[in-house]
């Protein structure tokens, strides 16, 4: 199952790093982003960071996620 | 209707070639988005949207999750799963079958889950059962990478890992399989990149659009793929660029190809295709949970009536399997496809069943 909703990392600390996305956080393995620092955005499949995304387009995805999450709840 | 995806729809109606055109996805997650969005009732008829084996827990085949009931049956093992292969049904029983039996079975969300519990649990031998394509071997990579510089003696795999280019082969060698087109997955597509689809897009002269999840991502996708298509010029195009480089994730791949080497593989219903999976290299021998654990499996049989292997391939929709939503449902589930949420029974089953009573 692939989650397609970017998340920003938070902190770091060796190969695991603090993420958020939509207010939830979360701890994730970044071993395959050698390069990720504080403040880039990643996807993540099943506890591992796996791809980094440009802030403007992370930040599109997660107003369009938001959006229908909302929807869902009214 | 969203005005944008009305305007990709409207372009797809007014640009679709006269022939018609049928177009596969292979991701568990879009076949998940199209049902969901009702994508498939919003554009024209011969536009045909078939889901193809993109979903992990179907294309598993019966022997492999005979052999792993076995291992659970008959060793004293902590086995680890993702969530949805726990109901697949063996031929005797299922995972979740055995852990009601009093067997340790237990579900995960990431690999690393399994790890800690080795580590935690020297005395224990702890299976994890690695599916997946492309997208999740670099993670049982990372896993096995760490368990042999820790010196892990107590850490194995059931290995099914499966890979998406040559399966694409696979398909379009399957005279019965009519593709001309395929949405190719986001996330396989963020590790391994464009090139390895390059050789479909030139010998096969078939389009390949790399597409995001979102209903917006799968019609400009389709719209790529019509523009295509009607000038004729097959080639790798990526819509979701946000997340996809042409190079994917070099750091990923290569942690691949550090533990893995291609291997024949078994299919659920199509049976073994050259070179689509992925084995463990020798220096990784020690981990196989296949070999550490054998298992004498008589004969594993698919489910009867079902068509699930029909369905993975696209030869068939899951309306046409006569035990759809009779006597298999997701309550009571009886081939993969309709276990596993991003099944295309179970998806379609879902979202797309009142729409097709309707039609008929």
């Amino acid at each position: 199952m692939c989650l397609a909703i970017p998340a920003k990392i938070i902190k770091i600390k060796g190969n695991i790093a603090e993420i958020e996305s939509l207010g939830v956080k979360k701890e994730v393995d970044i071993s395959l982003i050698p390069d990720a620092k504080k403040g880039d955005y990643v996807i993540v499949h099943a506890g591992f960071a796996i791809s980094l995304v440009e802030k403007e387009e992370a930040l599109a995805t997660q107003g369009y996620w938001k959006e229908w999450l909302d929807a869902q709840e009214d | 209707m969203h005005r944008k995806i009305e305007e990709l729809r409207d372009s797809i109606a007014k640009n679709k070639p006269g022939k018609g055109i049928n177009i596969m996805e292979v991701c568990g997650t879009h076949t998940m988005s199209i049902s969901r969005s009702g994508l498939r009732q919003l554009l024209p008829e011969d536009v045909n949207l078939i889901s193809g084996p993109g979903c992990p827990v179907c294309v598993t085949s019966s022997h492999d999750i005979d052999h792993m009931i076995g291992i659970i049956r008959e060793y004293p093992v902590t086995l680890f799963t993702f969530g949805d292969m726990i109901r697949v049904p063996g031929t005797v029983s299922s995972l979740l079958d055995e852990r009601s039996q009093g067997k340790d079975v237990r579900v995960c969300y990431s690999p690393m889950d399994a790890l800690d519990h080795a580590r935690k649990n020297p005395k224990k031998e702890v299976v994890f059962v690695a599916i997946g394509f492309e997208t999740t071997s670099p993670l049982t990579a990372v896993l096995l990478k760490r368990a042999k510089e820790e010196d892990i003696k107590n850490f194995y795999i059931f290995n099914t890992h499966k890979l998406v280019p040559p399966a694409l082969e696979m398909l379009m060698l399957d005279e019965e399989i009519k593709v001309d087109a395929f949405l190719c997955p986001g996330h396989v597509s963020a590790i391994i990149g464009s090139k390895p689809y390059e050789f479909i897009a030139k010998r096969y002269r078939t389009p390949c659009v790399i597409s995001g999840f979102e209903p917006v991502d799968i019609l400009q996708s389709l719209n790529m793929i019509i523009n295509q298509y009607n000038a004729g010029k097959p080639e790798v195009q990526i819509q979701y660029d946000r997340v996809v480089k042409p190079d994917g994730n070099p750091a990923a791949a290569a942690a691949i190809y550090e533990v893995f080497e291609p291997v024949d593989s078994d299919w659920r219903g199509i049976g073994t295709l050259p070179l689509t999976g992925l084995g463990l290299k020798n220096t990784y021998s020690r981990f196989n949970a296949a070999r550490m654990f054998p298992v004498d499996i008589t004969q594993s049989e698919e489910p009867k009536g079902c068509k699930c292997g029909e369905v993975l391939k696209g030869i068939l929709k899951p309306f046409d399997c006569r035990l759809f939503a009779a006597t298999c449902t997701p309550e009571r589930p009886i081939g993969p496809c309709m276990v596993s949420s991003e099944g295309s029974c179970a998806a379609y089953y879902k979202y797309e069943r009142q729409a097709y009573k309707i039609d008929q």
